[in-house]
């Protein structure tokens, strides 16, 4: 079957960021160009929800733009429904629904004008729209201000404007950059509901977040991103399968943890153990038994243990493991 | 919970006309500055107006200026109507939808080629200049009274002067406003645009530069000189004036050369 979408060996470069005011003696610094995009590869299927996590910075945004023509990529391949998207950017945009990370609805345009006209560039004729739009704004909870500015909608809800904007033209695939960024926890789940209903009717929904738990909850496959590289991509359940040794916990002490790895590494149950800064992190399948012993090492080696977290075998803990930070750091 | 009553995604995007699309565009604009016209037709013609009452109806009735002289204001003050109101309409927009709000994604989502877009952003500020110029010149014909020498014999070229001037300042705005930072456009305009005004052979016919050869060649780069002197020709053709042909062309010329360069940067913009 053909995928929805795939990328072969994508990569971005964008030129190097231009440091405005800089001025003063001594030669100007030069500054890299920054790799956004380091040889991504990725295939989507047909009806799938597809995730792709991974901090900020990551390259999920621009992975996005590659794919709704909005971003010009460096080398590599990227189609959308069998569809170059560099060859022929016009083919895709017929094809795609995107919400943007930060809503930016018209507003020169009241809301029912924004879904209006934005059918209207799609080629469907108002009295087609109309209705359409009607039904969006009512199952999206916001009917009642379909005259109104859009400057008088919350934040929620201009989110949920750019979501009937992107269905409005009834695309086959739906683009979401972290949709749920600055939602409340309500918004947030009544979006999850919204977002699983989309996903039943068949189509193919890409969803970039930094939100684990979103992740683990709606997609059916997870794309690990970091440093516009892939590190991992599976189901969920299969992801969770591979976090290693099960538990991590992170013992929090109160000098460099680099001394103790040695002697976490020796005890019987840690499958690994590593350093970060004053964190020292041991992965382990025997839960939390071990934390006595940690604590005794760290001690052994002169460390006082300030603080203790546990993490279950989780995306979250796969992630640390995969890159070696948090998600939100 | 209702289900989303939206068809199930079978259809195959169903390839739509690029004129479609554009009239949509189109639609768009026109619809948001209708709803601004008076704000948008007191900010781009209030100077040229209040110029007419000035140099057209307060002076010369002092004893100032000659009665004649508002055949050769008239033609000018339509050409920077017509220029400003078509450079305003595009640049400022333009800049603030690139830099700052980002409210032109949804249109560069549509399903037409990237510089089509930027294509209707330069028709859509062409109408607005000709919207402003149509409402200048009976409001300067109305303020200085009979205007010796003007005529609409010559209608067909009147149109074909505003349709180009419009088409080039229109181009320009779309040039400025996609290459500069929206905290700079009001420096640009007074740096830019209001020498360009008073050195555009706006208030005054080219030729009565003659008795200062170094303006009068100088004065050759502006490109509201041709819509002014344009004007002039279709106009007021009794008043000395630069043919009319050299000013088609010079205008074809300018429009061409901002477009090319006023796509090239908006694309720019919008392809990152």
């Amino acid at each position: 079957m053909q995928a929805a979408i795939e990328t072969v060996d994508l990569r971005k470069t964008y030129p190097a960021p231009k440091i405005p005011g800089r001025r003063g003696p001594g030669p100007a610094q030069p500054t890299p160009d920054v790799l956004a995009l380091d040889g991504l590869d990725l295939r989507v299927e047909p009806g799938e929800f597809f995730g792709m996590l991974g901090p900020n910075g990551a390259g999920k945004t621009t992975t996005i733009g590659i794919l709704t023509t909005r971003v010009r990529a460096t080398g590599g391949q990227a189609r959308v429904d069998g569809v170059e998207v560099h060859a022929h950017p016009v083919e895709v945009r017929r094809r795609i629904g995107v919400v943007p990370q930060r809503p930016n609805p018209d507003r020169a345009l009241n809301v029912v004008e924004n879904l209006l006209f934005h059918a209207a560039y799609f080629g469907i004729p108002r009295a087609v729209a109309l209705p359409r739009a009607q039904t969006l704004m009512e199952r999206l909870g916001f009917a009642d201000k379909a005259l109104a500015k859009t400057d008088a909608l919350s934040g929620g809800q201009q989110q949920r404007l750019m979501i009937a904007r992107a269905l409005v033209h009834e695309p086959r695939v739906v683009f979401l950059d972290e949709p749920t960024v600055g939602l409340d926890p309500a918004a947030r789940l009544e979006l999850w509901s919204l977002l699983r209903e989309l996903h039943a009717q068949g189509r193919t929904i890409v969803m970039t977040t930094h939100y684990m738990e979103e992740a683990d909850q709606l997609c059916d496959r997870i794309a690990i991103i970091d440093r516009g590289k892939l590190l991992a991509l599976d189901t969920t359940a299969g992801l969770r399968a591979r976090a290693p040794g099960g538990t991590m916990i992170e013992l929090a002490l109160d000098g460099d943890a680099s001394d103790v790895v040695d002697a976490a590494l020796a005890l019987e149950g840690v499958e690994r153990a590593e350093a970060r800064g004053n964190a020292l992190r041991a992965f382990t399948p025997r839960g939390g038994d071990l934390i006595p012993a940690l604590i005794t090492a760290a001690e052994a080696r002169g460390r006082a243990v300030k603080d203790i977290q546990l993490a279950r075998p989780s995306l979250e803990t796969l992630f640390i493991s995969l890159t070696g930070r948090k998600l939100d750091a | 919970m209702s289900t989303l009553a939206i068809d199930a995604p079978a259809r195959d995007g169903a390839a739509v006309s690029p004129a479609r699309v554009f009239a949509a565009l189109l639609r768009r604009d026109v619809r948001v500055a209708a709803r601004e016209l008076p704000a948008f037709l007191l900010r781009t013609t209030l100077q040229p107006v209040m110029f007419v009452v000035v140099f057209g109806y307060l002076l010369p009735r002092m004893g100032f200026m000659s009665r004649g002289y508002t055949s050769a204001l008239l033609p000018g003050v339509l050409a920077v109507s017509l220029a400003m109101s078509a450079i305003q309409a595009v640049t400022l927009p333009m800049a603030i939808d690139f830099a700052a709000t980002k409210e032109i994604e949804d249109r560069l989502l549509a399903p037409v080629p990237t510089w089509l877009i930027a294509v209707e952003k330069i028709v859509s500020g062409m109408i607005q200049g000709l919207v402003s110029a149509l409402f200048v010149l009976p409001l300067g014909r109305l303020i200085m009274g009979p205007i010796p020498g003007l005529t609409l014999a010559h209608g067909g070229e009147v149109l074909l002067v505003a349709l180009l001037g419009a088409a080039a300042f229109s181009a320009l705005g779309l040039l400025l406003g996609t290459a500069v930072a929206p905290q700079q456009v009001g420096m640009m305009f007074s740096v830019i645009v209001a020498p360009m005004i008073f050195f555009g052979c706006t208030y005054y016919p080219w030729r009565g530069l003659d008795a200062v050869p170094v303006v009068k060649y100088a004065v050759l780069i502006n490109p509201l000189v041709y819509v002014a002197e344009g004007m002039r020709a279709a106009l007021t053709p009794g008043m000395p004036h630069m043919p009319l042909p050299v000013v088609l062309v010079m205008l074809v010329v300018l429009t061409a050369g901002f477009g090319a360069v006023g796509l090239r940067s908006f694309y720019r913009r919008a392809i990152g």
